[in-house]
């Protein structure tokens, strides 16, 4: 048995004795599902929390960042593993968000040591919830003309403009933004910084957005004037364009991830809506068309779940390139179709918002269907993620937009 | 699939400089404008024996026959990966016919005899085995078949008819389907140099070659039953299930091709002083394209795999394989054709070729909407 082997079964063995068993089966363990943890965390479940301390005091919430920084200091395949024993038996990961999943990544490669031991431990526990800080108004697929101004003084940044869609920051104590730092720059993706800034600081105003589903995880960051430590500059000045621009790397494949669920779940759960609502309790649904159309569905799912090992087969190493793009253009093709079926299937019991006459799960499912239209938007278009590989895979020539 | 692992989805280090030996082979020995030249000068063959033989020479004919039986011992896997290759330039050679179609129905169902006769003559490229179970007026010879066998004092008789059989019209062996009870079928192999058998070469769009073979009081002896009487229809669905994701294969190397010189082409092609790739609606059509194979290279590598090594996964996995193949091959054809432009639809372009073998390949084994059915089927719904 190879050393990978071994640790495989170890992993197997403590996440099947450890995990609470109230958990198994809730979650696809993506590295957005879960406890998230953070200050304002009003997190009560009994399970959820000790799940959360076990990972913390066996460092599995972060297993591959070094044991300095609170992380297990094992290898990524090592992780790898570990998050596949988790979603083979669907217990969310221990801790999960933006930090593990995105900022840690990017701090640990371009941020310093003092910056890694400030704020990386404090993920690792869960005890410091990150939130993104970079569309605005008007930078959503043009990102490179963000405007949030961060001017030096003395030893601080002075921060002025507009962040949106900076998910869950009323629920978040750290913000990490793009800012303009150089607004003379000759390029406009030139003279953009990365800074930090605790959300507690004096200036800063969150305000929530409230979608088409009803659901407000998106909100509103204003900034007037808030005075941040100089050393809160993440990599060099100027040169932050290159850090974002692996940020939305890891972002676009760890969405491609989350989409992902279990296997087969999304036909499961399509064929289970089409059995409710025809009521047809077993056997063959006797429209050809919808069947059709399941199956699919149900072909398309299993495609992208082998894509997806595929891809993860073949990365040597952790960097995600521009697979994460197909990642995310099929994973939330996959998701809006699978909504629209199930949509489908329910006919007018779909169409309840709230109230009398509609049962909760059909009340939720047109909640989530309404949730999935952002799927293609959040996190780069899916026509931004088609430019992406039209440049950097099929070496296509750059066009007028 | 059964759990949550998925299987090993690449390729190992002898596959990888296989799949690069015979890419390379390929595009220097046997481009697709190879099917031209055949369907011009009414070649009585319609393909290389030449090449054929020099492939078996290079062991890929028998990568997958067993040492037993003179071949490399290698997996379904293995095959795969130069059928992908073989299906870049949609070769037309009689990959389909004897190395999916007549050697996987011996492989699954022949006896050691048959075995021994023909499956070391496969490896060496001096014999060709088809299979014939296309008839008149079925789309797929699934449940009835109206070539009948009937019993004689030492074996069978056959009458019936066999349409698009693909290399009959040169082939040394047939595998034919024939009724032998009121709700079974049987597989049978014949010399059709035997008394009784007529073929007839047809001609398709795709350049690969078929005969119409005609059975008129042909007698067998009961050694020529291949698999268990009344068994046919089980042993051919195993046969097609693997066909399937052979061909699968080719319609993958087939559907990169067409994409790679279409890209090609986008790059150079100018129109407004501007090459024609850098305008966005063409870009976006392209990564749906580009994405479509990527999926296509997971689902087949995944039933290839199946094959050599999880056999209760392969009925799910083929269809899978099958359906998604056949609509991300046709897709690519029809883009690489829209985006070539008016030379995309003259004979002249190469280009052209590739609707057509899809439009083949689309058909043969079932069609997706077939296996979407039949998936459906297996997950209970």
């Amino acid at each position: 048995m190879s050393d990978l082997e071994a640790f495989h079964a170890q992993a197997r063995a403590w996440v099947r004795e450890n995990a609470p068993k109230s958990l198994w089966g809730t979650s696809g363990s993506g590295p957005f599902e879960g406890y998230w943890g953070g200050s304002k965390c009003e997190e009560t479940d009994p399970d959820l929390l000790r799940w959360r301390d076990l990972g913390i005091e066996k460092t599995w919430t972060a297993p591959a960042w070094p044991k300095k920084y609170g992380g297990g200091g094992l290898r990524r395949e090592q992780e790898n593993i570990i998050h596949a024993e988790m979603k083979a038996i669907g217990v969310p990961r221990p801790v999960a968000g933006q930090g593990l999943a995105m900022f840690g990544p990017v701090l640990l490669e371009y941020g310093n040591d003092a910056q890694r031991a400030q704020h990386l431990p404090g993920i690792a526990r869960g005890e410091v919830r990150w939130c993104q800080g970079y569309s605005e108004p008007s930078a959503g697929s043009d990102l490179a003309n963000l405007q949030l101004k961060a001017e030096r003084d003395g030893d601080e940044f002075v921060l002025n403009g507009q962040k949106i869609w900076t998910s869950h920051a009323h629920l978040c104590d750290w913000i990490y933004c793009l800012t303009r730092t150089d607004p003379n720059a000759p390029k406009k993706q030139m003279g953009i910084s990365v800074i930090l800034a605790d959300l507690n600081t004096p200036g800063i105003t969150v305000r929530r957005i409230d979608l088409i589903s009803g659901f407000s995880p998106f909100c509103e960051t204003f900034f007037d004037d808030v005075r941040v430590p100089a050393g809160n500059l993440v990599g060099a000045e100027n040169e932050g364009w290159t850090i974002a621009k692996a940020i939305l790397g890891h972002e676009r494949a760890s969405i491609g991830r989350s989409i992902a669920r279990q296997p087969g779940s999304a036909q499961r759960e399509v064929v289970a809506r089409a059995r409710k609502h025809l009521r047809v309790e077993d056997g063959a649904i006797s429209d050809p068309l919808l069947r059709d159309e399941i199956a699919s569905l149900g072909m398309l799912e299993e495609a992208f779940h082998l894509t997806l090992a595929r891809i993860q087969q073949s990365a040597e190493s952790g960097a995600p390139g521009p697979e994460g793009s197909i990642a995310k253009i099929v994973g939330t093709e996959l998701k809006q179709r699978r909504f629209e079926l199930g949509m489908q299937v329910a006919g007018t019991q779909g169409l309840g918002w709230e109230g009398p006459g509609f049962d909760e799960d059909d009340l939720q499912y047109t909640r989530d269907w309404l949730r999935s239209r952002a799927s293609t938007i959040e996190g780069g278009s899916s026509e931004i993620q088609k430019n992406i590989v039209s440049k950097r895979v099929l070496g296509l020539p750059e066009g007028k937009k | 699939m059964s759990g949550h692992r998925a299987p090993s989805l690449l390729l190992n280090d002898e596959q990888t400089m296989l799949s690069k030996t015979a890419q390379e082979f390929i595009r220097e020995r046997a481009p697709a404008a190879r099917i031209r030249t055949f369907r011009d000068s009414k070649d009585e063959i319609g393909f290389s024996r030449e090449l054929w033989s020099e492939m078996a020479e290079l062991g890929w004919l028998g990568l997958q026959i067993p040492e037993s039986y003179d071949g490399l011992g290698l997996g379904f896997f293995d095959l795969c990966v130069v059928l992908e290759q073989s299906g870049r330039e949609l070769m037309p050679e009689p990959f389909v016919s004897t190395l999916l179609l007549g050697a996987q129905a011996l492989l699954l169902g022949g006896t050691d005899a048959q075995k021994k006769a023909l499956l070391p003559a496969i490896a060496t490229g001096e014999t060709l085995v088809t299979l014939g179970y296309e008839e008149a007026g079925a789309q797929l010879a699934a449940s009835s078949v109206a070539t009948v066998a009937r019993k004689t004092a030492d074996g069978f008789d056959l009458n019936g008819e066999k349409l698009q059989v693909l290399d009959g019209h040169l082939a040394d062996r047939i595998i034919v389907s024939a009724a032998t009870s009121e709700s079974g079928y049987t597989l049978f192999l014949i010399d059709p140099t035997q008394s009784g058998v007529t073929t007839k070469r047809q001609c398709r769009i795709d350049g690969l070659n078929a005969a119409i073979v005609r059975l008129q009081g042909v007698s067998v002896k009961n050694d020529a039953v291949v698999g268990e009487l009344d068994g046919g229809a089980a042993l051919l669905q195993s046969v097609f299930d693997r066909a399937s994701v052979g061909l699968a294969a080719q319609m993958l190397g087939a559907s990169e091709q067409a994409f790679a010189d279409t890209i090609d082409y986008i790059k150079e092609r100018e129109q407004f002083g501007v090459p024609i790739g850098s305008f966005q609606a063409l870009q976006h059509r392209a990564v749906s394209v580009y994405t479509e194979i990527a999926l296509t290279r997971s689902v087949v590598l995944a039933a290839a795999r199946a094959i050599d090594e999880s056999p209760e996964d392969v009925p799910k996995l083929a269809s899978l394989a099958k359906a998604t193949a056949s609509e991300t091959f046709m897709h690519a054809a029809k883009e690489a054709i829209q985006m070539h432009g008016g030379i995309g639809v003259t004979d002249e372009h190469d280009i052209g070729f590739y609707i057509k073998r899809a439009q083949a390949t689309y058909m043969t084994f079932g069609k997706p909407s077939q296996h979407r059915q039949r998936w459906a089927e297996l997950h209970g719904y």
